[in-house]
């Protein structure tokens, strides 16, 4: 399966590399990554409890490993690899899809495809657009300054998702205030409860569901069919309406505020969306590839696995940097550039095989209408801070800015 | 080239459809299908959206059209 590109032995590296690290410029891989940008299409990495584990560099590599189902997603299994304690302390169960390996995720998975196809998230981008503009609006009434986090990027797919699971309008406040503490929480503490509270909120909106008529939103389709059907159990329903939020949310949220910041430090670039805004499907696919968002996919072997000139043992460890990946030179000219005239298909920022985003249609709508009527209807968008003095995620975690105050 | 969709295989991730859309479509479960007539297409795209799926579902094979 490997590609004749991939098969060099592995390089070893003059000194062992620690994995993960906190980017120094929030749109560029870490800077310590560099040695590993040499090594392809494998290399070892250090995590933080000293163990060593496999960490992939190269794409076609990656594309085929991704595939692999010798690889487990399955956080409980024993001696599965974590990034930081901070990880650790939330392994107490498995998020459905994320952490589940076929059969059983084919069957989750195919629960859920329907409503995610190209159809839907094209039906779902009148929605989208209004909630869009009503979050300029009420950003411009208010401002400037603002700060982009809050007023923009986090709002617009937690109301999307709300509007996709079929979350009635009255209780979108309290679910955007439970969803944002759950994924940005100060401490353990804070996201357990927050889990509890939409624990405990989704299973009485799969109650109201069960009772009325059918909505046409996810949860509907989950209590109309798989529920009723015994497919699933309650449980397993406001597990799969958890994934979906949190899958959706911090994901794509950080993606319209680091793309934001991205694309305000490349003005040409900018420019050129200004003047042809057929450009922006494309552009927000090399945004994807350039931003990296989810920086480090983890995986342990079931079994020994062959590959690229070595062999990963069965239990060991074995991550996908994806900022790394989606930067190989053989793959891709002027890797560091941002350029959306180049092919930009094939990154694998969404991941690839089995695990691959279900809602990455949805979230290519969503980028697209967040980022191009910002710009668009605030055309004086600009930092209200230095550009080097913006705050943003460690590395241990989904890649994005902690807040961003803008100006116009 | 003929195109055979394993449709057990497919997770819907519609990324043929998207990157084909003259030769693939999703069905109302989100699974791969051709659209009609397009069994044996000579669309350029067409190998384009085999090595985009993410799960190798979708097999070209270079069988001359009738």
């Amino acid at each position: 399966m490997t590609d004749m590109t991939d098969t060099a032995d592995v390089k070893p590296l003059s000194a062992p590399v620690a994995f993960p690290q906190d980017r120094t410029c929030p749109f560029q891989p870490p800077t310590g990554y560099d040695p590993l940008r040499e090594a392809r299409p494998l290399a070892r990495v250090t995590l933080y409890d000293g163990r060593a584990i496999w960490l992939v560099t190269g794409r076609d590599l990656a594309r085929s490993l991704l595939a692999d189902s010798r690889l487990s997603s399955d956080r409980l299994r024993p001696g599965f690899p974590a990034t930081s304690p901070r990880i650790v302390a939330f392994r107490d169960r498995r998020a459905a899809l994320l952490n589940v390996d076929d059969p059983e995720h084919h069957t989750q998975r195919r629960m859920l495809v329907p409503s995610f196809t190209l159809k839907r998230a094209a039906a779902l981008r009148p929605a989208i657009q209004r909630i869009v503009d009503e979050c300029i609006d009420a950003m411009l009434a208010k401002g400037p300054p603002a700060e982009l986090v809050n007023a923009f990027a986090l709002p617009v797919p937690s109301m999307v998702i709300c509007e996709l699971l079929g979350v009635p309008y009255a209780d979108h406040e309290f679910f955007e205030e439970q969803s944002r503490r759950l994924l940005r929480g100060r401490d353990v503490d804070e996201v357990r409860d927050a889990r509890d509270q939409l624990d405990c909120y989704l299973g009485a909106l799969i109650d109201r569901k069960s009772e009325s008529s059918v909505g046409d939103g996810v949860l509907d389709a989950l209590v109309h069919e798989q529920l009723r059907e015994g497919a699933v159990d309650r449980q397993e329903a406001i597990s799969l309406a958890t994934i979906l939020l949190v899958a959706g949310h911090e994901t794509t949220a950080n993606m319209i505020s680091l793309g934001t910041y991205t694309l305000l430090q490349h003005p040409e670039r900018l420019a050129e969306l200004r003047d042809d805004p057929s450009l922006w499907p494309a552009a927000v696919d090399e945004l994807m590839r350039m931003l990296s968002i989810a920086d480090g996919l983890m995986r342990q072997a079931t079994e020994d696995i062959e590959v690229a000139g070595t062999t990963i043992r069965a239990g060991e460890g074995v991550v996908f940097a994806t900022s790394v990946i989606n930067r190989d030179g053989e793959v891709y000219a002027e890797p560091d550039a941002l350029d959306w005239h180049r092919p930009t298909r094939h990154h694998v920022a969404f991941g690839f095989g089995i695990h691959q985003c279900l809602g990455q249609n949805l979230a290519r709508a969503e980028m697209e209408i967040a980022l191009r009527s910002l710009f668009e209807r605030v055309p004086g968008l600009r930092l209200d801070i230095a550009p080097d003095a913006v705050r943003f995620k460690p590395g241990d975690t989904i890649q994005g800015m902690l807040d961003l105050p803008v100006a116009w | 080239m003929h195109i055979d969709i394993d449709t057990d295989v497919c997770i819907g991730a519609g990324q043929c459809a998207l990157s084909a859309p003259a030769v693939f479509t999703q069905d109302d479960d989100g699974f791969s299908t051709l659209l009609p007539g397009q069994e044996d297409s000579g669309d350029p795209m067409v190998r384009e959206a085999a090595r985009a799926c993410p799960v190798g579902a979708i097999k070209v094979s270079e069988t001359a059209r009738p």
